[in-house]
């Protein structure tokens, strides 16, 4: 296989892999941004997968399953929200126990419902999202370079993967160019101010915390029902943390999350494709560097040598409105 | 002054609140089980029985309540100093490489209890060397240690899977693990205390590690509330613009405090490497560095509480593998769920009743004054 043919694949494989990391970083974009850290995206994404996958061999409709994923997403997202918001307790240990709650709970019911040791079963292809052929891929794909990037890397993915990047100019024009934007950004700021101008901190924050639900929900619902074809047990295997890291990576910021989660997703990649292939004049390069690399990359970035992150400046903090 | 800031009598806020915070949590996970189709009450009673019911089961259940004991302490060290330290999964991981390069190594030619007080040392030497970056990154560079210690569990997690895979593991063996240590890189188990009830050990690997569990314990308890450290770690946890007025210099009550909650995570690993599978394996924390965050939580950050509340998940621990036994159903993941609940409601909800409570606790005093 000739380097560009590979690095297609390799592009390719990028692609798919990126998109799990994209919604959920996207959630946790909106969430972050009004002040609510969330770092229980791994766990909704999870239970969202569940839901998915259940959903999908039982009605045989993705598109069902994909609203169970979002609706149990969003339940999730609730509870934080109870927890952060009304109750103006630790959003990081809410984010801990909804983690733990998924990861025990998928299983448990799967094994219930299913006997597969947690697993739901293998999904039909009428049940999933299937990869969509985008009109003359066939036609284009004998034009060298471009019709065949057109055919390999544009085409042929499942309709959540285009939704996954339009969702990024969405997120933007939500965030940036919106009344709604405006207001979740400024909550996630100072929420005094927001408060003084007589709008409800805790109804834009609830808000908040559902959009990153309904963004869990599609990412939970692409690993099970688009990527995989059925539900696996711990089949987010830290892919919620590695997209908490994207955003901390992309500073908060929209556009910048979309090139980091590619980052990111390119780094899985290349590490699938080097897995016991010696790399010319490194020798065996060991998965594992592939794996901590994003968490390497944010710790850097963090610790202020490539440009600085500035975290919304009330995130973490429950808003009281009387001293 | 508004009923939620009022303050309540101290049995309602270290007692009755935790209480009914864990109510709720077990009354949930009872609908959990009501859901699939089991009895709750069986399922209680089999996961009592299984904890606390015999002798193996005691020893099973302090033996998990030790992992607790320990990763509890070093949330609760860093809580005074207003640290979160998310990042006792990764320290765990790495004391374990500290303590089993010293069995591996003192092991072969010293016994056991020659090698342990070094075991205790490098364990704590190595998770307090993974604890540093992120604290030197929050005290000098302000980048949250929340997010640097997950990213450090992660990292941690890789560097010992390449270790054990590519250098630690037996040659032509197929399990990324040590070979098993030598007597002296083993802790013995603690039967005499079993012996003196008259009850059996068993094959429960309960050791010397829950004793060092329980020093810890104290001195954590000694340092907080005796020291001069202790002091200036509470004053930088409670007001820290104050503290630096008063002449405590945050950088290091940070990396201190990180130190400290890094090293106490680390010698977690003394007691599943060398106190029960004799071997370093990958994995071996299993979410205990989680943990300790509910069990801190729970305990208020007090040592004594903390003892208490690690036997509490010791025991829904070694029930909950039981109960996975007994009732087929009901699998271990169950046990997963109801830490979920306890974290939940013990921790995020915490403070859920307290208006409720408030109203209750309050209304009672300024009747009297009324009347009076």
């Amino acid at each position: 296989m000739d380097l560009f043919t590979t690095a297609v694949l390799v592009l390719d494989s990028t692609i798919r892999l990126t998109i799990p990391l994209l919604f959920a970083a996207l959630a946790g974009l909106y969430s972050e941004r009004a002040g609510v850290f969330d770092i229980g995206l791994e766990g909704k994404m999870l239970a969202g997968a569940f839901a998915a996958g259940s959903i999908a061999i039982v009605t045989g409709s993705p598109w069902l399953a994909l609203a169970g994923s979002i609706l149990i997403a969003v339940l999730l997202s609730l509870v934080h929200g109870f927890a952060s918001i009304t109750a103006k307790g630790n959003q990081i240990v809410s984010g801990v126990a909804i983690n733990f709650v998924a990861a025990g709970l998928t299983v448990l019911l799967g094994q219930n419902w299913f006997s597969q040791g947690g697993r739901t079963p293998q999904l039909p292809n009428t049940a999933r999202f299937n990869p969509i052929e985008l009109p003359g891929a066939a036609a284009a794909r004998d034009v060298p370079v471009v019709g065949y990037l057109y055919a390999e890397l544009i085409s042929g993915h499942s309709i959540l993967t285009y939704l996954a990047f339009i969702a990024v100019p969405f997120s933007w024009w939500a965030l940036y160019r919106t009344r709604f934007g405006l207001r979740l950004r400024a909550v996630g700021e100072n929420p005094a101010a927001v408060d003084t101008a007589g709008i409800s901190v805790s109804w834009l924050r609830y808000r908040a915390v559902i959009c990153a639900g309904i963004f869990c929900g599609l990412s939970g619902a692409y690993l099970a029902i688009a990527q995989s074809a059925g539900f696996i047990k711990d089949m987010t295997a830290g892919k919620g943390y590695i997209a908490l890291a994207a955003l901390i990576f992309a500073k908060w910021k929209p556009v910048p999350v979309m090139f980091a989660c590619l980052l990111f997703g390119f780094l899985d990649a290349v590490a699938i494709r080097l897995q016991g292939t010696p790399v010319p004049l490194v020798g065996e390069v060991p998965v594992q560097i592939f794996q901590a690399l994003p968490y390497i990359l944010t710790c850097i970035l963090l610790a202020g040598f490539i440009g600085t992150a500035i975290p919304p400046k009330a995130g973490g903090v429950p808003y009281t409105k009387e001293r | 002054m508004s009923a939620a800031s009022a303050p309540l009598p101290r049995w309602v806020t270290y007692g009755l609140m935790p209480v009914l915070n864990l109510a709720v949590a077990f009354l949930i996970s009872g609908l959990v089980v009501a859901f699939i189709g089991e009895s709750p009450w069986e399922a209680v009673e089999v996961l009592l029985t299984g904890a606390l019911g015999t002798g193996e089961g005691i020893g099973y259940t302090l033996f998990y309540a030790t992992n607790f004991i320990f990763t509890g302490l070093a949330v609760a060290v860093a809580f005074h100093c207003g640290l979160f330290n998310i990042g006792g999964e990764g320290q765990a991981y790495l004391g374990g490489l500290g303590a089993a390069l010293v069995a591996l190594s003192l092991g072969d030619v010293l016994p056991w209890y020659l090698t342990m007080p070094v075991a205790v040392l490098f364990a704590a030497l190595f998770g307090a060397a993974w604890a540093l970056i992120p604290a030197w990154l929050q005290a000098s560079r302000g980048s949250h240690i929340v997010i640097t210690t997950i990213m450090f569990n992660f990292i941690g997690a890789a560097l010992m899977v390449y270790l054990l895979v590519n250098v630690l593991k037996v040659p032509g063996a197929m399990a990324p693990e040590t070979r098993v240590f030598a007597e002296g890189g083993q802790l013995p188990k603690l039967t005499w205390p079993f012996e003196l009830f008259g009850a059996k050990l068993g094959a429960a690997p309960f050791n010397v590690s829950f004793v060092i569990a329980l020093v810890m314990a104290v001195l954590v308890w000694l340092l907080i509330w005796r020291t001069r450290l202790g002091y200036e770690i509470r004053a930088t946890g409670t007001n820290p613009t104050a503290a630096i007025y008063a002449g405590i210099p945050y950088k290091r009550m940070v990396i201190v405090t990180m130190l400290l909650s890094g090293g106490l995570a680390g010698m977690m690993a003394l007691n599943p490497v060398m106190g029960a599978s004799a071997r370093l394996q990958v994995e071996f924390v299993g979410g205990a560095g989680f943990v300790g965050i509910a069990v801190a939580l729970m305990g208020r950050s007090h040592p004594l509480g903390i003892v208490f509340a690690a036997i509490l998940f010791g025991v829904l621990y070694q029930g909950g593998a039981e109960l996975s036994f007994w009732i087929p159903a009901i699998t271990r993941d169950m046990i997963v769920v109801i830490q979920g609940l306890v974290i939940l409601f013990a921790g995020a909800l915490e403070t859920m009743f307290r208006p409720a409570l408030a109203r209750l606790f309050w209304r009672a005093p300024r009747a009297a004054a009324a009347k009076a």
